[in-house]
């Protein structure tokens, strides 16, 4: 039987955990990078045991670090962003402009063919691209001088671009997603972009159907199915079934439908998974209860999942990239939570265990199956 | 002339090393002749101490030697002859700060 291999981000380094197949027993190493935050590690669909991971501190910046052996060891690679041209300006927090200045690596995509290929999503708001492994970088500057970019704003967390979804059918079309601009895609490998927003509707920017401004939060796909997107938005569930041209909201029966993650089954490409929190004021999970949603018909109809999950006095959240699913059959969903635990279900959501208990707050979970 | 320097744990952890590092410095030794030579025998500390580009300090690291903060001196300037002499340690310090 095969195993798994969960790559786990927090605001105090770096953790590994293996497992067999039944994904009963782990094995956990780390912390690695020990006292810096880990925003996110992801492995290379094409080598499982190539790594990338982006580490970052307030005090020293940003540093890139890579496995070639499944995270067993580590060498520092480049760390140089250097914005391709004239920066330009965004709106700031208080409406006036302010310079492009770049802060840390927030998601790192490999690419789905070749292990030195990977794409990096940065604050301030852009999409970098190493094609040797992670030694130097490269901006796809068409994103961030889009006509629409002086008229972005950052989120609270910062003007982060923090999803990026590369298109199995098609390898010259790339999403990706800015909090707070919205989601663009590129159909020609990243030179130019279109927002794709429309559909979406949020009440705290002053034309609430704008073209951009939305605080999408996370979107995710299928990827036998890649026209067909998910979208945590700060409010609302959404999804599109064109690739982005048009967006519907899901929420459903969702007791709230703010959160930051959203996922979607290995297998059933209509199965998705939330974690609803309180409010945007009040990021902690609503009535104490941790409580995972599950949707079996795409959207719309939503099934609280508790099993193996606290259901009292519980007050963490979930954040944007700290949920996963792997590809064994049955297939396994994990979670990591802002209190430092990490659960797994090991039967698409119907039961959780808890891996660990008390790591620093989880930024970051990925996943990858071993051969 | 040799100077030392020690580094914050962060980056000793970073760089690979225990204890001070000793770097061979040609002409003056000023804190941009001594960054550069850091930076030359230890790459992977590119970018953390100072901007790639502007090569400006980074706002949490300050420059300390001889009990005196040299962080806003300018990178061109000398730095104590105690420093230059190898008496005195150059320290590259991360700002205190919790969490």
């Amino acid at each position: 039987m095969s195993g798994v291999r969960l790559l786990v981000g927090t605001r105090k380094g770096a953790f590994v955990m293996t497992s067999d197949g039944t994904r009963e027993r782990w094995d956990v190493t780390g912390p690695h990078f020990a006292g810096w935050e880990i925003y996110h590690l992801k492995g290379s669909p094409a080598d499982p045991n190539r790594l990338y991971a982006s580490q970052s501190s307030s005090w020293f910046g940003q540093v890139i670090q890579r496995s070639n052996d499944g995270g067993k060891t580590w060498e520092t690679v480049g760390n140089k962003f250097v914005y391709d041209g004239p920066t330009g300006t965004h709106l700031w927090y208080d409406g006036t402009p302010h310079p492009w200045e770049f802060e840390r690596v927030w998601h790192l995509e490999p690419s789905l063919t070749d292990p030195d290929t990977v794409y990096a999503g940065v604050e301030d708001a852009a999409l970098f691209r190493s094609t040797d492994g992670g030694h130097t970088w490269q901006e796809l500057p068409g994103l961030r001088t889009h006509g629409s970019a002086r008229s972005w704003q950052p989120g609270a967390g910062g003007m982060c671009l923090h999803t990026i979804l590369l298109d199995p059918s098609r390898p010259e079309r790339i999403f990706t997603a800015i909090s707070a601009a919205g989601v663009f895609r590129s159909d020609d490998a990243g030179k130019t972009w279109r927002p794709m927003n429309r559909g979406l509707k949020s009440d705290g920017i002053p034309d609430p159907n704008a073209e951009v401004g939305h605080c999408v939060h996370r979107i995710a796909m299928h990827r036998s199915r890649p026209s067909v997107l998910f979208m945590q938005k700060h409010w609302d569930v959404m999804r599109s079934d064109d690739a982005g041209e048009s967006w519907r909201e899901i929420s459903g029966n969702l007791p709230t439908d703010f959160g930051f993650p959203i996922d979607v089954h290995a297998h059933e490409p209509d199965t998705i998974y939330v974690v609803p929190i309180k409010s945007d004021s009040e990021h902690y999970v609503p009535d104490a209860r941790l409580r995972v949603y599950r949707s079996r018909t795409g959207g719309h109809e939503w099934e609280p999942l508790t099993k193996g999950l606290p259901q009292r006095d519980c007050y963490v959240n979930v954040l944007r990239d700290a949920m996963a699913v792997d590809s064994l059959d049955p297939c396994g969903v994990y979670f990591g939570t802002t209190g430092g635990q990490v659960y797994v279900s090991a039967d698409a959501g119907n039961s959780w265990t808890p891996i660990v208990r008390d790591l620093p707050s989880v930024v970051s979970v990925e996943v990858h199956a071993l051969p | 002339m040799i100077i030392r320097v020690v580094l914050p744990a962060h980056l000793r952890t970073l760089a690979h090393v225990d204890g001070e590092v000793k770097l061979d410095v040609e002409g003056v030794a000023t804190s941009r002749a001594v960054l550069d030579a850091l930076e030359a025998c230890y790459p992977m500390l590119r970018g953390t101490i100072r901007d790639h580009v502007t090569q400006q300090r980074r706002a949490f690291v300050r420059f300390f030697a001889c009990e005196q903060d040299l962080s806003h001196e300018p990178p061109d300037a000398p730095l104590p002859d105690a420093v230059a002499t190898g008496a005195e340690p150059f320290l590259v310090v991360g700002a205190m700060a919790g969490g």
